[in-house]
Formats: C-alpha cells, structure tokens, sequence
C-alpha cells in the first residue's frame, strides 16, 4: 500500500481547537510543552486562558498524521553503511599494514575491505526502487546530492581496492606471469589510492542523511560523521584482530580503541543535545539497536583491550563483538530517523520553538 | 556547473538560473485560497484523470471528510477538511416533539453548536530551493523552464532520496512501481498553453494558476480584503521569497496554524546547511585519517 506507514492517529489527538470568542467553550484540549509531556489545559473549564511563565508550545496537527513521508529505505541501506564504513577502515588498516610490514594484517585487511565493498554494493543496489537502472547513478555529478558524491567516490574507492585486493588473490601459478607481477605492482598505489579515498567513503553516508528534512538526522548533522567513521574504525578494527595473528595486530587494536571511544562518546553527546527530537534515540527499535550497538561495542573494546594481545581466540571474539557493535549503530540510527518521521510533533515542536525564539526562518 | 545556481539564499529566477535562456516564459504556480475552498475534490479527480494516476487504495481515515489522508506517490492534490469543534453545550437540551423548524432554532444562534470547517487542497510546493531537486542523485529531478519541480519517470531509479529531502512530505516512491512520484504541475498542459487540471476543475476558483509574481499580489490584496472583513486569522503561507525555501511556486491562504493543516510551521531546505554538514564530515574523515596513522606508529 502506498500509504503503508502514513500515521492514522486519528482519535489520538483532537487538531486544531477553534474557539469562538463567545463564552462557554470550555473543552480543555491538550497542551504539549517542548519536551513533549503534558503541560496541563490550555483553557479552563470556565473559558479563561492559562498564564504561564513560558509562551505556550501548544502542539497542533492535522489529526496527528504524519507531516512526513517515511524514508523509503529499509535496514539494507543500514547494511550498506556499515559494510562500506568497514571497507573504508579497512583500506586505511590495510595500507597501513602494507607500508609497516604486515603481510597477515594487509592481506586480510584488503580482502576483508573488497568483501565488504562487494556485499555493501549490494545492499545498496537492492535498495533501490529500481535496481537494474542503478547505473543512472552515473549520469550526472551533483554537488549539492551527498548520494551523488558518494557514487564517484565509491567509483574511485571500489577498483583500488579491488586492485589491492585482486593482489592478495593471485594464485601461485600465476604469480610470474605478466598479468600476475602487474596486479602485485600495481598493489601498493592502489591500497594507497582506496586509503586516501576511505575517509570519504567512511564519511560521506552521515551527510547523505543530516541532509533531508528527516528530524532525527538533521539535527544531528554535528555528531553523525563521527559517529560514522569512528564506527568504521571500530570494525575495521575488530575485522583486524579476527584476520591477523596477535603479533600483528596491534594496530587494529588500537584502531578498534580509538573507535569504539569516539562512537560511545558521539552517541552520548547526540542524545543528550537534541532535545525533543531526542526521544526518538530512546523508544522503540533505535533505541533497542543502540543499546545493543553500545552493549557491544563496550563489550568488544574491553576484550580487545584485557585479551587482545594474549588470546587469538579472545581477540577474534572482541572483533566480532565489535563487528555486531557496528552493525547495531547504523541500525539505530536509521530507526531513529524512521521513527522522527512517524510523528508530527517531532516536526512541529522543534519549528515552533525555532520560530519562538528566533523567529520565522529567514534567507538573509 | 553553474557558479551562480545557488542552493539557499535569495533567489528570483530559478529557471534562468537553472540554465534556461532569457526568453524562458515567466515562473508558473497556483495560489490556493482556502477560504472560498469548498471541499468538492474536484481537483483531486481532475488531477488523477489527466494525469493517469492510479488508485491510492479505498481508506476510510475515520476522522473528517477527508479519506484521502494526505500526499502521496498516487495523490497529487489532496484536500484536507479540518472540524473544529466548540464544546457540548452545558445544559442539556429538551428535544420535545419533533417539529419542523432545524435544530437550535428555538434557541437562536448563540445556543446552536459553534464550529467551522475549514478545507484545504494541498499540493506539491514547487519549491525555488527544492530538496527533492537538490538531492536527486540521477538528476532525473529537474526545474522546467516554467520554474517548476518534475521528475524524470524514464530516468528515476528509486534511489528515494528526494522522499526524504522535501520538508513538506510530498513525494512518495510508488509501490510496486518503485519510482517517486509528485506533482508535475500538469507540465505537458502548460507546455500547450493550458492551465493545470486541478485549477481548470476548481469551481470556486479557490485554485488559481497563473504567473507567480502576479498571484503573490493577488494574495497579497485578499488578505487585505479578508482581514478588513474581521477575518484576521488569513495568513499567507510560502508566499515569502524570503522564508526557508526561497518561497512556494504554489503557496495558500490558510486560516488557522500551518500546521492544523499538516503543513510544517517553519519549513527550511535541508541543502541550506550542506557547507557545515561536509565540514563537519572533513574533520570526522580528517580524525580518522590522522588516528589510523598514528596508530601505526607506536609499539607492537
């Protein structure tokens, strides 16, 4: 149905309250401060109006629907983020790697980064509404559309590390051959070329979705890149320690540390800044995936820091952990957007309080 | 790419900034004055018969007269009907024998039930900052030379982009189709010299299209008119070049809360912030450029 998600909530809210100024209409209809929360009637029984210390932040709708449409992507683009962030960190890691003189940690790094760009590529193709025109993605470079940007970074990033990989994959036999010593040439500048686009590719999916009109993500245009790429190091990390010997590792290690800090810290700043837009980090599924994403993440971090460098096992357990920890943050965040869309308060309240406090939004 | 395409600011000419020449004919849009709105939807029919939209399910919303519920990928005018109740009245009244006269009018005027109904016909904003536009990564979302916002059908692959760029909630990817849809402001009509369906249909002209800048004075004196008329809740609503969007191609005269109507109070293009938004991903990326070096460099 086209209208699968539109809020009906019809008898949840009475809309607009027209009084006409005779005396004797007195129906109390609620009021809505800016957290949300019941502030008491309006207008009383006997007609007059309440005098509070704060203008009013009166919540009206349109018999509460939605004001909003519901993003169109489902939890494959979630799947997406978290593959390409995992990617990029891995490019970065393996690049590292490759130039320190890790052969275990590169390797795994670059095939882990071609396996995740491959699988992410996926997810993000069948999330189209049409999936075998994705190559319209193509036709234009669009500055002012983060998904356009994306497309040609991720046109850059996916042969290089493909390239870097593909030298991992070179079976002996054909090692000698001219194609072979070509591919393993050719293996470093690519790592470095899918390294220098990482950051990017790492980056680019926060701005992609602070910049709609969906609440959740907009106001939280400060923090998600961070949040995004401090993920992306955290399982990049966690891919690290589950692909390479412990002795080689450390470097992931750290990574994951760095990673798993800046995510907690990042998400804890988000949801506290947000005011009522906030909520949505803390009800329902966002806040089901977030608590698991910092369950996990917290749990991963912690092994990779106690075990990290005395068990492979422990190590390949914290990887994991902070694989799932990854995973679970992009899940949250795009649920918490959902959900900012499903009510119109999340809408209204923020635009009425921009406009009581600053006025209406002017160009200049 | 254009220096002088601007994304957010003051912005007159969205057409001829969007590449077409000086010869372009003059921005198009609808003024809907919904205080002469009668709630008759014939726009909404007009609109889906010229334009072949198809069936956007039977729903009965079980809240007005309104069953069509809002905007969508299949509804590309849809009118709103707003029941604004007063209270019961305190005292119960003697029904007695069934008479002839209407109820209340033993009573006179001020014992009958106060209410107002208030109509609205919603559609595509037309934005001169559009976020659906801006975002489109295909660029199958394009301005006409009427100033106007349409989609590409043969070019749109359902990224769903611009579902989450517009501020309003207008446009919807169709299910089952999987391609967004909108409004076109009947482009291929205006392209013949016509009018859109929906303004053609409307039997009290509460729909009127027409040059923007000639209707945006035309509102501007209903206004007036309307306020001297005591009606001083009319307001105009995306008629200000200057608000968040640059101002609406079609723009309303409501007469309550943007809101009341499912219109946000103070809509503003997500691209206004699009420098910040990179600057603050350039660090994020430049932080983690800088951590995965540096964690090469210690021990172990």
């Amino acid at each position: 149905m086209s209208r699968r998600s539109d809020g009906n909530r019809a008898h949840a809210r009475q809309q607009g309250d027209y009084r006409p100024s005779a005396a004797g209409a007195g129906d109390a209809v609620e009021r809505r401060g800016p957290g949300g929360g019941q502030l008491g009637p309006l207008v009383r029984a006997d007609g007059s109006r309440e005098q509070g210390m704060v203008p009013p932040a009166e919540f009206r709708s349109y018999y509460g629907r939605q004001i909003l449409k519901t993003p169109a992507w489902e939890d494959k683009i979630a799947y997406y983020f978290f593959a390409g962030g995992l990617s990029g960190g891995s490019a970065l890691l393996a690049a590292g790697a490759d130039l320190t003189g890790r052969p275990a940690l590169r390797r795994g790094a670059r095939v882990g980064g071609l396996a995740a760009l491959a699988a992410g590529t996926y997810f993000l193709i069948a999330d189209l509404g049409r999936p075998e025109r994705f190559y319209r993605m193509l036709r234009v470079a669009k500055p002012t559309s983060p998904m356009s940007m994306g497309t040609w970074m991720l046109a850059g990033y996916g042969p290089a590390i493909g390239l870097a990989a593909a030298a991992e994959l070179v079976p002996k036999r054909w090692q000698g051959t001219v194609p072979g010593r070509l591919v393993r040439v050719l293996a470093r500048p690519a790592g470095l070329a899918a390294a220098a686009l990482a950051p990017g590719v790492a980056s680019y999916g926060a701005v992609l979705l602070s910049q709609t009109a969906v609440p959740a993500w907009n106001a939280a245009h400060e923090e998600m890149p961070f949040i995004f790429t401090a993920s992306s190091a955290a399982s990049a990390g966690g891919l690290g320690m589950i692909v390479a010997p412990v002795s080689e590792a450390a470097p992931a290690r750290r990574l994951a540390t760095y990673g798993a800090v800046v995510e907690l810290a990042a998400s804890q700043r988000l949801e506290r800044r947000m005011g009522v837009v906030g909520e949505v980090y803390g009800t329902g599924p966002a806040a089901r995936y977030l608590q698991r994403a910092s369950a996990f993440t917290a749990a991963g971090v912690l092994g990779s820091v106690l075990l990290g460098r005395r068990s492979r096992i422990a190590a390949a357990a914290s990887g994991l952990a902070l694989l799932a920890g990854g995973l679970f943050e992009r899940l949250g965040l795009l649920h918490a957007g959902i959900q900012s869309t499903e009510d119109p308060k999340y809408v209204v309240e923020p635009q009425r309080r921009r406009i009581a406090e600053h006025g209406p939004t002017r160009t200049h | 790419m254009a220096d002088h395409h601007r994304v957010y600011g003051p912005e007159t000419d969205p057409a001829g900034d969007s590449g077409y020449g000086p010869d372009h004919p003059p921005r198009k849009g609808f003024f809907t004055d919904t205080s002469i709105c009668i709630g008759c939807k014939a726009c909404e029919v007009a609109c889906k018969q010229w334009n072949d939209v198809p069936d956007d399910g039977f729903d009965l919303l079980g809240m007005s007269y309104d069953n069509t519920g809002a905007l969508g990928a299949s509804t590309w005018r849809h009118v709103a009907f707003i029941e604004q109740p007063a209270a019961p009245q305190p005292e119960p009244v003697d029904l007695g024998m069934p008479g002839m006269r209407p109820p209340g009018a033993a009573t006179g005027p001020e014992g009958r039930e106060q209410f107002r109904w208030l109509m609205s016909s919603d559609v595509c904003k037309h934005c001169t900052h559009a976020g659906c536009l801006d975002v489109c990564p295909t660029g199958a979302l394009f301005r006409t030379e009427f100033g106007t916002v349409v989609v590409q059908q043969d070019i749109c692959n359902g990224c769903g982009y611009c579902v989450s760029g517009c501020p309003y909630g207008v446009i919807q990817r169709r299910e089952g189709d999987g391609r967004a849809w909108k409004c076109t402001l009947c482009y291929d009509r205006l392209k013949d010299g016509l009018e859109p369906a929906c303004a053609h249909a409307c039997p009290t002209k509460s729909i009127q299209f027409g040059d923007l800048d000639e209707l945006r004075e035309r509102a501007g004196a209903r206004v007036e008119q309307l306020h001297e008329q005591g009606v001083t809740e009319a307001r105009l609503y995306g008629a200000d070049p200057d608000d968040g969007v640059g101002g609406n191609g079609a723009f309303f005269l409501l007469l309550d809360e943007p809101e009341v109507y499912g219109f946000p109070p103070d809509p503003v293009v997500p691209t206004r912030d699009i420098r910040r938004m990179w600057t603050f991903a350039g660090l994020a990326a430049a932080a983690l450029t800088a951590v995965a070096a540096a964690v090469f460099g210690g021990q172990g």
